[in-house]
């Protein structure tokens, strides 16, 4: 994984000065609240229901076990002991106190960590495959772009007060698993028809109250041109973007008002002028960076199964964590394993400071060192030898973190809702946590199959209802907590935003509604048909249908 | 209200005749683009600088042909969230080789100067405190660029270059 240099390691210390030099600026009471706001959310600060909320940045999820062990003293020291991890690949910690933040940036800047650009109206912490550089079916490592994309937009001085905030994907394998098409620019990796390896360019995707599947600009973009070709997209968008209605400034709108062709075209009319001269990044900093993202070294001979079959045989809820957490590795030998933050009635994405140190060591033992956070809100651990499998199932079913659900119905991403945002208008983990205990027999579960259910205690949509297989979105009604049901969304390659399927639902009777759809799909799925399949044959009529009849 | 220029404070030597006020006889006037549309033949007659005060709205379609003439650009920031005269800046600076002042003036603070500054702005009109302290640290506290711009100071990739090449 990348390493800071010199100047890398200058840079976050300087700002972590700068940005202690403006906490005492409003502690003195030199700056308001309202001045502050701006430089705080640069910095990841939040100001939410009950304290500040820091959002710590995990670049593209890529992190490993010196930081993770710094998380967790820090959610010890200056948090309640634990830490929540986001559909953003980053952590939060929920209780911190604003005079000490820059010692826990100074704490992060220890580790080659810092929490830039994780909120405010700029380009945020870019995204990934969490398997990047693991996956069987990679393309190329997505991580290097990511990070040169990651540098490039680092305190970019054109593009710090955007019209909204900006959010980049980088996908390099043939499978989606970075939901490019709801991101404001998402770059899929591809070979093109003369073995050129570079990107597709889709632009203007989102959720949010208008939600929208992103539309391809460019079908393959020389990758050295990059940076010249962002570039030019930000500066349209800087420039036009609307900033006089904050529900209508995402770049989605400006591609939804101009049409996709014609920005392409404003587009590819600024690039042509801009690529001029544009500095590209020369080949030994191309190179430079490559290089940190090389391969671990991994052994040819890791094949042997030294007791792995056995073990599974022996063991059903081993066997079952194999089949559901345990991904392939483009190394024969080795494995890329999910560690679910969805145990039984748990909040998704949480996780204790013990638990943070279990990881950390278990990535040191077993995973060269390597960890990822994924946008489902779990933890990954992508260098795994498979004869090491079982001992690190062991090592994490002792500490609460073996739960064999990853793609399951209780594999829930929900956003904090209104336990802890502002912005909610209802809770989310009260209901992820009673579905979670509602379907808590995994054999139901993995009858039912590969499913995301997504919830979002607001039309924000962090919790990514809209494109999850079943979607539930908390609203307010006369005081009381409703929940809106949407299906068949789905952000992979086939990406699309859930139906309403009609009158939203009471917290009491939200987990029985989810029940009913599943019932409904169980009865009328064909053999091996998955849940958002058999909802794109069936349409929302028998769903529908069911779901009111008994209401 | 002070004037920072290459790091000092200076006299404002210009004049900002309103929309539908009397031109001064002398001296020099920045004008708004629509005064300038309006009133350039007179304007050009002028033997004294001349500058024009845009805002986000404004195009540079409408101001590139008549580059040279002015001497100084100067935006207003309705609100420091405006972010269009960032992008417009370095076009300025560097498409269309403007080499004139260009000023930031209305909602600047300190905590945007930096951004200003390496997108090509050179003086700031600020409204009050130890602007000069201010300034200087603002600009000097990040050393550090990732990105190549207009900036005299060198970009990152730059310097890992030169170091590399010193190795």
């Amino acid at each position: 994984m990348y390493r800071y240099d010199e100047f890398d390691q200058t840079f976050v210390r300087q700002r972590v000065a700068q940005f202690r030099d403006q906490v005492a600026r409003r502690l003195s009471g030199d700056l308001s609240e309202e001045e502050f706001k701006p430089l705080r959310l640069m910095n990841g600060l939040y100001l939410q229901l009950h304290a500040y909320m820091l959002r710590v940045a995990i670049p593209y999820g890529t992190f490993c076990s010196r930081q993770m062990r710094q998380l967790a003293d820090i959610s010890r020291h200056y948090d309640r002991g634990y830490g929540h991890f986001t559909t953003r690949q980053n952590i939060q910690f929920n209780w911190v106190k604003l005079d000490e933040v820059p010692d826990i940036l100074a704490a992060l800047a220890e580790v080659e960590m810092h929490a830039i650009q994780t909120s405010g109206n700029c380009i945020r912490n870019v995204t990934a495959d969490p398997f990047a550089g693991a996956a069987a079916d990679e393309i190329e490592d997505a991580r290097i772009w990511c990070e040169i994309i990651r540098q490039w937009s680092t305190l970019h001085p054109e593009f710090s007060f955007l019209p909204r905030k900006f959010k980049i994907s980088v996908n390099g394998a043939i499978e989606d698993r970075a939901a490019l098409r709801v991101h404001d620019i998402g770059l899929q990796l591809k070979q093109n028809d003369t073995g050129e390896i570079g990107f597709e360019v889709m632009v203007g995707g989102g959720q949010g109250r208008t939600p929208m599947i992103a539309k391809s600009i460019r079908s393959f973009l020389p990758k050295e041109e990059l940076l010249s070709y962002l570039e030019s997209i930000l500066r349209v968008y800087n420039l036009l973007g609307r900033r006089d209605n904050k529900y209508k400034a995402r770049i989605k709108i400006l591609v939804h008002d101009l049409g996709a062709e014609t920005l392409a075209n404003m587009v590819e009319r600024e690039w042509q002028q801009l690529r001029e001269g544009y500095v590209n990044l020369p080949d030994s900093e191309l190179a430079r960076i490559a290089c940190y993202f090389a391969p671990p070294d991994l052994e040819d001979a890791a094949e042997t199964d030294n007791g792995l079959d056995r073990a599974r045989r022996a063991n059903g809820q081993f066997e079952s964590w194999l089949e559901h957490n345990v991904n392939a590795h483009k190394q024969p030998g080795y494995a890329i394993v999910t560690i679910s933050l969805k145990p039984e009635g748990g909040v998704p994405g949480d996780i204790d400071a013990d638990q943070m140190e279990v990881v950390a060591d278990l990535a040191q033992r077993f995973s060269h060192d390597e960890l990822r956070a994924t946008y489902q809100q779990n933890l990954v651990l992508p260098h795994v030898r498979k004869r090491d499998l079982h001992v690190v199932w062991r090592l994490l079913a002792a500490h609460g973190l073996s739960t064999a659900n990853h793609g399951l119905i209780s594999d829930i991403i929900a956003c904090p809702g209104m336990d802890y945002c502002s912005l909610a208008t209802a809770r989310s983990i009260p209901v992820a946590q009673s579905i979670s205990q509602r379907f808590n027999d995994l054999t139901r579960q993995k009858n039912i199959g590969d499913l995301r259910l997504n919830i979002s205690g607001c039309i924000n949509a962090c919790g990514h209802h809209h494109v999850g297989h079943i979607g539930i979105l908390g609203l307010e009604k006369n005081g009381a907590e409703n929940y809106q049901i949407t299906l068949g969304g789905r952000s992979d390659r086939s990406a699309a935003i859930g139906e309403i399927i009609g009158p939203a639902f009471s917290a009491e009777k939200i987990a029985d509604a989810v029940e009913t759809v599943i019932d409904t799909y169980l009865d009328l799925r064909q053999p091996g048909e998955r849940f958002v399949d058999a909802y794109a044959r069936l349409g929302r009529g028998p769903f529908k249908e069911r779901l009111y009849a008994t209401h | 209200m002070p004037l920072i220029k290459n790091g000092a404070i200076t006299d404002d030597p210009w004049q900002f005749p309103a929309e539908d006020g009397p031109m001064p006889e002398t001296g020099s006037v920045a004008v708004s683009l629509t005064q300038w549309q309006r009133e350039k033949a007179v304007l050009l007659a002028r033997s004294t600088p001349l500058g024009l005060l845009l805002t986000g709205n404004d195009s540079l379609d409408n101001i590139v042909p008549n580059i040279t003439a002015y001497d100084l650009i100067a935006f207003v920031f309705p609100t420091f969230q405006d972010g269009r005269p960032y992008s417009m800046a370095r076009l300025l600076r560097e498409r269309y080789g403007y080499t004139g002042e260009l000023r930031a003036t209305g909602d600047v603070s300190r905590d945007q100067f930096l951004f200003m500054y390496r997108c090509g702005f050179d003086a700031f009109a600020v409204s009050a405190g130890n602007v000069i302290e201010d300034w200087l640290r603002a600009v000097s506290e990040i050393s550090i660029w990732y990105q190549p711009t207009n900036d005299p100071r060198s970009a990152l990739t730059t310097l890992r270059h030169k170091l590399h090449a010193l190795e």
